[in-house]
């Protein structure tokens, strides 16, 4: 009845749908990692085998999207952790601007060793 | 009544008519200078269809009878410029979010002021009312805290733009828990735990997600965000101490 969700419409809350989607991912994602390391206890060749399979360059790349998941999840978290636990700071979006530079940053770092 | 023929630029205005079920119903305004979202409320109530509901008393800010959602967004409507929130010349008017609808543009606030009496958001007196006034140096850090939590009017509109409060019916909200954060901090108070207990539950502070909608839409520029995170840290301490 209230029309379109403008209430939703500030950066507080993007953060909140970036920590919330990123965690989501990262859960999802957590099956096939530990899949792959039980590929080691079935024996050498079958790890090796996924391994090599995970140099070609469209899947370093999604690895990249991974590493941006999880700098971006602790960052937020390490964000809620100041707000709830260290004396209020109204530099929210300076908070915001650090968490969301440091995801890139790791990100990007990630991509250029793995290139 | 008819609607009266307009000269000059007008408003699109279209307003909920009915309880949880009804319908947008679209009205032409005329469009004035330094005119406010209430203005244009009033105007097709008083000039176009008087069977609309609506709730307003000051008119200034200070009563905060006159919520409502604006465009999607929950403002306090005689205090926000229409050439501020339409830049399109056009309004879309419904009851605040999260609360139940008596009718039209009228919401229910039972439910959001009973969150109040449930978060023990009251003062409970230490000493006598003919006891002498009590002395409280206005630098000292609990009542700097207490002081930027005070000017609540009670409107709603951080309610209406809790995402948690639509997600859990029972949340205590942003403005019960702005509330008894004052407490919290008040040295006159008489049980200063009890706020602490009361607000320290599942329904209370450690709910809230911190999305900060509300210090966003806080038509007072409080912060309820913050003083939620107050009470996580200090029902934590407390908890901690074995206080709790």
């Amino acid at each position: 009845m209230s029309g379109p969700a403008r209430w939703r419409n500030h950066p507080g809350y993007g953060a909140f749908v970036v920590h919330r989607v990123s965690g989501l991912l990262l859960a999802l994602f957590l099956p096939a990692h530990l899949y792959v390391l039980g590929l080691a206890i079935e024996g050498e060749a079958a790890l090796d085998s996924f391994l090599r399979w995970t140099e070609a360059a469209p899947v370093k790349l999604a690895e990249a999207g991974l590493a941006l998941l999880l700098a971006a999840h602790l960052a937020g978290g390490l964000r809620l952790l100041a707000i709830e636990f260290l004396p209020w700071t109204d530099r929210q979006k300076t908070l915001l601007a650090l968490a969301g530079g440091f995801s890139a940053f790791a990100a990007l770092l990630f991509l250029l060793n793995a290139l | 009544m008819s609607e009266p023929r307009a000269n000059g630029p007008e408003l699109s205005v279209e307003v909920w008519r009915g309880r949880a079920e009804g319908r947008f119903q679209t009205y032409r305004v005329p469009l004035r200078p330094s005119q406010t979202v209430l203005d244009v409320v009033t105007y097709v109530q008083r000039r176009i269809d008087p069977t609309l509901s609506y709730r307003f008393a000051c008119r200034v800010g200070m009563c905060g009878s006159c919520a409502m959602m604006v465009n999607g967004a929950p403002r306090w409507t005689c205090r926000t410029h229409v050439a501020r929130v339409a830049k399109d010349r056009r309004l879309r008017l419904a009851p605040l979010r999260n609360l139940p609808v008596i009718k039209d543009l009228a919401a229910d606030m039972t439910p959001f002021f009973d969150k109040w009496r449930e978060a023990e958001a009251r003062f409970l007196p230490s000493s006598p009312r003919a006891a002498a006034t009590a002395r409280i140096p206005p630098a000292d850090p609990e009542r700097a805290a207490a002081d930027a939590a005070i000017e609540c009017i009670g409107c709603g509109v951080c309610h209406a733009a809790c995402d948690v409060v639509a997600w859990q019916p029972d949340y205590l909200g942003p403005a019960a828990l702005n509330r008894a954060w004052t407490l919290v901090n008040d040295a006159r108070d008489a049980d200063r735990r009890a706020h602490l207990a009361a607000v320290a539950g599942d329904a209370g502070c450690h709910a809230c997600h911190s999305h900060q909608s509300c210090a966003t839409f806080c038509p007072k520029g409080l912060n309820p965000t913050a003083s939620i995170a107050g009470l996580k840290r200090a029902s934590a301490l407390a908890l901690l101490a074995g206080r709790l």
